[in-house]
């Protein structure tokens, strides 16, 4: 490869590529069209939607319910979608593209949601609270790509580090009979893990992808294993203490929002504190700057004196402690004991949450809150008596993924120097 | 127009020097088998070794006998891992005893019996070498196929609908038509993210794991809905396929060796033929080595990706259709226990190569089958064959490690089987 196409190719400019442009904006019609021609032509006009908007089982915050006019709803959400459509196709967002594909993306849930439950009742503000919760470990797992893949190493392990982490959380946890020596085990396990994804894909430099594979069936094996022969012979060891719902004084008390974010699991604070610090720290110190230029171009970044190893070895660690908070959010935030494969596959979409997300924090959170909503409508979906089978909703959230990866990777989105290791000339 | 033509002959020639210089050093070069097959083997040896620590420290009995003195602490640790390696080999391979005294007996059921635990373990290589195929022909193809669980799973659930749904056809044809269904099903699941990254850039990983989820989530509905066996309570399982979409069996119930095995390795050698043999092959091995050179030469990077995949699936889904056909008879949930990591595993230990793959195959289906037994006799999770796999893997990916190891010499060269673009598309 050639200096010059590298210094081209190294260039980070936010073009969107013709066909990208394209199919997004026929995403954003089509997604017009079916709310118009499936949702609002099946729908009486004098139907109305009820949305409770205070969480079951809780007292503070409290707020009257909202009545929707379900045609006119739906109607509106539907012109919204071609009008975006529409703009797309002729002008396109440019960098925002995502975040309105998104917008879309939440516009036919909304609708879908609103059509489901006309004339009937549904507790929105419960299902935006499980909405938030199940985003937990998709945000979190996100957040662990991101820092390493800033940094230049691709981790596809997540899933099997939140896998290893959620069993060890619940084990120690089980022994010690504390959530927060649990979470510290869990996470001490995680980093391991990553390290022997760093070990191999930075010091022998293996293909990425295939180390990650081999962390993942590792972590597969290694807890079906141990949980089958000592948590399922001996439940003692796997009855974790619970996180506490902890609300916060006063935030708590904020109509709709309060109930939602401030008066939940601990993990979603942590996920707006990791948010803020990860933010902070990569695009805002000195320290970021160094490892996303060890991402970017490090060859350059050695000339600069910035060591590359330690660097990347630094950033696939410390995703390794992101992902087991996510791991075990499982065990000590959700669940309450380990099962078999309890990830579920929520650290892939935790990787897909994060390239949809362009590789950025706050890209990642809203990602992540897509999937968790289109998962929390799955798991809820029954409870209105639809006759759609819970299985199509449960395919939503990968569906959703495969479309939004249509074509947005490549073209200065990802860190150029993602997945190639790197050796001093 | 005349230019472009001088052009793609300019690129043509390029290509076809770089190519005579890969054959060039090969040739010059040229590793022995012996040199291929010593890192899996010590791979293999390594892996062993670090199952008998995890069987030997995750015994209660072992720590017991470590509080009473070191000496039985060590004696019960090789007595446990022992017991739970032999009862492996039995489980796999067969009784030696047992074999012996059949043999001599001379009493044909005796003898199949005896010999039964290695024919299972030949029908437990059988969807293996299928799946490893497909892993390994993406790979060939410079792809990454991480979603054979999900083309397995569509392919199966073709082969059974065709299998029930179609009936009164002779067996010559029925079952052909039940097991091609299973490879076509296969063929538009690995062809979708094919498609996808050829015309979108959509990443093959990512695509084909989300293709597995919705794979598991489709096939749930097909059995507990349309195809769901009558009477059968809302259980999600298939009715019995008809007797003429079946792959005969060789012997009497329990032995369930197949003709299948047959098919498995016939589609290897198939496979071998089109890699190396076709030029259809060596434009695949040339887009998946050095897609740039690929791209001068005038072959369609994007056409390869597309039938890449759509083969690579089709090999999965036959895995998924002779499981069903041969095997199982029906299709229930629990249809494949990991085969889509697993294929991961028999491919890069195979080397990529179709006789490496078969090879592999059949070591991991006697650790499947031996792994049984050993759960029933030892009381040790079958899972250890996973962990198992990942050292096994990770040895063989990182062949540097076993060189530490076992003080081997570095060669010349490092080779390298394996090539995966990271999200960029590498191009």
């Amino acid at each position: 490869m050639s200096t010059s196409t590298q210094a081209i190719k190294h260039e980070r400019i936010y073009e969107i590529s013709p066909t990208r442009k394209l199919v997004m904006g026929i995403i954003e019609i089509i997604i017009g069209a079916f709310i118009f021609f499936v949702f609002v032509q099946t729908v009486s006009g004098a139907a109305k939607t009820t949305f409770v908007m205070t969480p079951g089982g809780i007292d503070i915050g409290k707020v009257g319910n909202w009545v929707l006019p379900t045609r006119i709803t739906l109607i509106l959400l539907a012109v919204l979608a071609l009008i975006i459509g529409a703009y797309q196709l002729i002008k396109g967002f440019g960098r925002s593209t995502n975040a309105l594909v998104g917008l879309c993306g939440l516009f036919l849930v909304f609708s879908f949601l609103t059509w489901q439950t006309a004339d009937q009742s549904l507790n929105l503000a419960g299902m935006l609270t499980s909405a938030v919760l199940l985003a937990v470990p998709i945000t979190l797992g996100a957040f662990s790509g991101l820092l390493s893949e800033r940094a230049g190493v691709i981790n596809i392990a997540i899933e099997g580090l939140m896998l290893m982490a959620s069993m060890v959380g619940a084990l120690i946890g089980s022994i010690t009979q504390n959530a927060w020596i649990g979470l510290l085990g869990g996470i001490l396990a995680s980093v391991l893990l990553a390290g022997i994804h760093a070990v191999l894909s930075i010091k022998y430099r293996i293909n990425q992808v295939i180390s990650g594979t081999v962390i993942n069936i590792f972590a597969a094996g290694m807890t079906a294993f141990l949980s089958q022969k000592f948590l399922q012979t001996n439940q003692a060891l796997n009855s974790p203490p619970l996180f506490p719902r902890i609300p916060i004084p006063g935030l708590a008390h904020i109509p709709v929002i309060g109930p939602i974010f401030f008066n939940t699991n601990i993990f979603v604070y942590i996920m707006f504190i990791l948010l803020i610090i990860i933010q902070v720290a990569l695009f805002s110190t000195r320290w970021g700057l160094r490892l996303r230029s060890v991402g970017e171009h490090p060859k350059a970044a050695d000339t600069l004196g910035i060591k590359v190893k330690p660097t990347r070895y630094m950033a696939v660690l410390l995703s390794g402690v992101v992902a087991g908070i996510g791991g075990t959010f499982f065990t000590l935030g959700s669940v309450g004991r380990f099962e078999e494969g309890i990830s579920a596959g929520k650290g892939f979409i935790g990787l897909a949450a994060m390239i949809f997300g362009n590789w950025t924090p706050i890209g990642s959170l809203g990602a992540g809150l897509l999937f968790g909503f289109a998962d929390a409508i799955g798991s809820k979906l029954s409870l209105l008596g639809s006759n759609i089978p819970a299985q199509f909703m449960g395919m939503t959230p990968y569906l959703i993924t495969m479309i939004v990866l249509a074509g947005f990777i490549g073209k200065g989105h990802a860190p150029a120097a993602d997945g190639e290791p790197y050796e001093k000339e | 127009m005349d230019k472009k033509q001088e052009k793609q002959k300019d690129a043509g020639k390029i290509l076809i020097e770089e190519l005579n210089q890969d054959e060039k050093e090969s040739a010059t070069h040229k590793r022995s088998f012996w040199n291929v097959i010593t890192i899996p083997l010590l791979a293999i040896l390594s892996g062993i070794i670090i199952g008998a620590i995890l069987i030997a420290a995750t015994s209660t009995s072992v720590y017991a006998a470590f509080g009473q003195s070191f000496g039985k602490g060590i004696t019960t640790a090789f007595s446990e891992i022992g017991s739970a390696y032999a009862s492996l080999f039995t489980g796999s391979i067969g009784d030696p005893v047992r074999i012996f005294s059949a043999l001599f007996s001379g009493d044909k059921e005796q003898i199949y019996k005896a010999i039964n635990p290695f024919l299972e373990s030949l029908v437990q290589a059988t969807p293996y070498i299928f799946a490893g195929l497909a892993v390994a022909l993406a790979f060939r193809a410079g792809l990454f196929n991480i979603g054979v669980e999900g083309q397995l799973f569509i392919g199966a659930a073709c082969a059974t609908f065709v299998g029930y749904a179609v009936k009164g056809l002779p067996v010559y044809i029925h079952m052909p038509l039940a097991f091609i269904a299973g490879g076509l099903g296969g063929a538009l699941w690995g062809f979708i993210p094919g498609f996808l990254k050829a015309t979108t850039g959509g990443h093959e990983v990512i695509n084909t794991i989300m293709m597995n989820y919705i794979a598991f989530r489709l096939t749930e509905w097909l059995l507990s809905g349309p195809m769901t066996r009558p009477g059968s309570g809302g259980m999600p399982i298939s009715p019995l396929i008809e007797e003429s979409a079946q792959i005969p069996q060789f012997f009497p119930s329990p032995i369930r060796f197949h003709l299948g095995f047959f098919f498995a390795l016939g589609f290897a050698w198939l496979i071998w033929w089109l890699l190396f043999k076709t030029k259809w092959g060596l434009n695949m091995r040339t887009v998946g080595t050095n897609p740039r050179a690929a791209k001068y030469a005038g072959l369609s990077v994007a056409k390869t990706t597309m039938i890449g995949m759509a083969i690579s699936g089709g090999l999965a889904g036959l895995a998924g259709a002779i499981q069903i056909l041969a095997v199982n008879r029906s299709m229930a949930l629990g249809l494949s226990s990991g085969y889509g990591f697993d294929s991961i595993a028999l491919a890069l230990i195979g080397n990529n190569h179709p006789v490496g793959v078969v090879l592999a195959s059949i070591l991991f289906g006697t650790l499947r089958n031996g792994a049984t037994r050993m759960m029933v006799v030892s009381r040790i999770p079958i899972d250890i064959v996973d962990v198992l796999q990942a050292i096994i893997l990770m040895l063989v990916a990182a062949p540097a490690i076993i060189r530490t190891i076992y003080r081997l010499k570095e060669p010349k060269e490092e080779e390298t089987t394996v090539f995966v673009s990271g999200w960029g598309g590498g191009q």
